[in-house]
């Protein structure tokens, strides 16, 4: 059983911690701004910058703003919370249904407010791709949903800070968040494909092609997510089994 | 809903164990409870208490035997909302105050008991508006107790309530604990203090080392168990006289102090006290929990013999 006040509370906690808001919301912009008002008029792997790096601003925004679950979960079970959860009629499913309900409206917001900036710094898409871009966003979040979780059950909440960060910046980086890629060709870009981060970014571009993804962004997606919800899983397991 | 009109009316604990490693945290516990009663698991620590709550709960799987609450297996009553509980250990999520945390818990359960009740109820009204990160220690175990309590359920399991509580903080307690039982709810806790399972139990099951080693009314376990130490400073006392006196079970020396073993404390004191006029620093207690259960079970080298009281 899950219920609607359930969430709320969830919700409402986190905009009461800043740094969740701070780093999902406010940095992400922050940068943008910095950055893109030098660059404003250069283009970058094909599109304008700005709009590029409001992609690579939102996929950051967002990562952050979903795997830092994570630490939320590590935090209630290292304080026995998640144990006082258990035997109450919510079931494990809905625990983390509301924990991932809740990132994902963090995105929205991220996104949202990225799509604002975007525009302020001359960004101009028609209402189909500033949705398609949206979506695609969504989308490509699935398996840092799953991270957050997982990260949440492997590590201890003193752990999990600089593991998410860590994780965020790094796959960010790599996936071109930043406003470079480290290859754009040869091997290491193979490997940068194959990263979820890399076609979060992508979004920004593929949203003015109109057709999504290509097939090999959908894969990469769908494999990420596929191998981190058994392990996920698994962790979830041999947490409980234990406490 | 409807608990207690199921085939299986109450609690049944059957040939339940768990072993940890090397360690047999518990060893083949029976238990029957009737609907509305309210039990004490009496014992010290390291006896079982908590794994057998633990497994009643659903949060720990026992290696062999059965649990049964209102005919149900735990996971299934836990969804039900039948069973509420309060774990031994256990901080609140912070960000949020009391009430809402509250409210946030009972919107979890089919049919929670109104949050203002609560509120009352266990003290916390008064600080309703803190945020939990902000507590004391008696006030946040009062908030969990409000935790457990919201949910309104036909069984309630406590898991040592009153540890982080003062003297104040348990007399609040307890008087909020009697007024749910009194409206027909199933209350099993765990102790360690024989006084507050005798206060406020109809029963108190004894256990130590994993397994049930008495089970009966408060005063026929206090009797088994209840007695006094009483200790002075006479120095030079002749220990075989002291032992001779009435009441006196046995009798001890540590330096200038005696240490005298009464199952009749008030009977030892007189005399003491009328034959030993250089007595000083004298001081009762209760004998601790641990020598009782030692004395229990070591009795006749074999501790398979509960005492089971005709019920």
């Amino acid at each position: 059983m899950t219920s609607m006040t359930y969430v709320r509370y969830e919700v409402v906690r986190n905009f009461r911690v800043w740094q969740f808001v701070f780093f999902a919301l406010a940095w992400p912009i922050i940068v943008f701004f910095t950055v893109t008002s030098a660059n404003r008029h250069a283009t970058f792997d094909g599109i304008g910058f700005p709009l590029y790096f409001m992609a690579g601003m939102a996929a950051m925004g967002t990562i952050s703003g979903v795997v830092s679950r994570g630490s939320l979960i590590a935090a209630e079970r290292s304080i026995g919370w998640t144990r006082q959860m258990r035997i109450t009629p919510l079931r494990a499913g809905a625990y983390f249904g509301a924990k991932v309900l809740c990132g994902y409206l963090m995105a929205l917001l991220t996104v949202g407010a990225m799509c604002l900036a975007g525009a302020m710094m001359g960004v101009r898409l028609s209402a189909g791709h500033w949705l398609a871009f949206a979506g695609l966003l969504l989308v490509g979040l699935v398996p840092f949903a799953v991270l957050g979780i997982l990260l949440g059950h492997l590590l201890k909440p003193e752990a999990l800070l600089p593991a998410v960060a860590g994780t965020t910046t790094l796959l960010a980086l790599l996936g071109g968040a930043y406003g470079f890629l480290v290859a754009t060709s040869g091997p290491v870009f193979e490997v940068i494909r194959a990263l979820p981060s890399y076609w979060l970014v992508q979004a920004g571009k593929t949203a003015l092609g109109h057709g999504g993804w290509p097939a090999e962004g959908w894969i990469v997606i769908a494999a990420w997510t596929a191998v981190l919800v058994p392990l996920t899983v698994l962790a979830y397991r041999r947490d409980t089994s234990r406490v | 809903m409807a608990a207690d009109t199921t085939s299986g009316g109450g609690i049944t604990l059957a040939g339940l164990s768990k072993s940890y490693g090397a360690v047999r945290a518990v060893r083949s516990i029976d238990l029957t409870i009737a609907a509305g009663e309210t039990v004490a698991l009496l014992g010290p620590n390291g006896a079982g208490k908590s794994t057998t709550i633990d497994m009643m709960l659903g949060l720990t799987r026992p290696d062999s035997g059965r649990i049964s609450l209102f005919g149900m297996p735990p996971a299934e009553a836990v969804a039900a909302g039948v069973v509420g509980g309060m774990l031994q250990t256990g901080s609140l999520i912070p960000h949020l105050s009391v009430r809402e945390l509250i409210t946030m818990v009972a919107s979890l359960y089919p049919r929670p008991l109104p949050v203002d009740e609560v509120l009352q109820l266990t003290g916390t009204a008064e600080f309703a508006g803190r945020p939990t990160g902000k507590l004391s220690g008696g006030q946040a175990q009062r908030v969990r107790f409000a935790v457990a309590l919201v949910a309104n359920s036909d069984l309630l399991l406590l898991d040592e309530p009153t540890s982080a509580l003062d003297v104040e903080g348990r007399r609040e307690f307890w008087a909020s604990m009697r007024a749910v039982a009194a409206q027909g709810k199933t209350v099993v806790f765990a102790t360690h203090y024989l006084e507050e399972a005798d206060s406020y139990a109809d029963r108190i099951v004894l256990i130590a080392q994993g397994r049930i080693v008495a089970d009966g009314s408060p005063a026929r376990i206090k009797a088994r168990v209840g007695g006094r130490t009483i200790r002075a400073t006479l120095p030079g006392a002749d220990l075989a006289r002291l032992a001779a006196l009435p009441g006196v079970a046995s009798a001890d020396r540590r330096g200038d102090t005696v240490i005298i073993s009464s199952a009749a404390p008030e009977a030892a004191l007189r005399a003491l006290l009328d034959q030993y006029h250089a007595a000083r620093d004298v001081e009762v207690r209760g004998s601790g929990l641990e020598e009782a259960f030692l004395a229990l079970t070591t009795d006749d080298g074999d501790a398979a013999l509960p005492v089971q009281e005709v019920r």
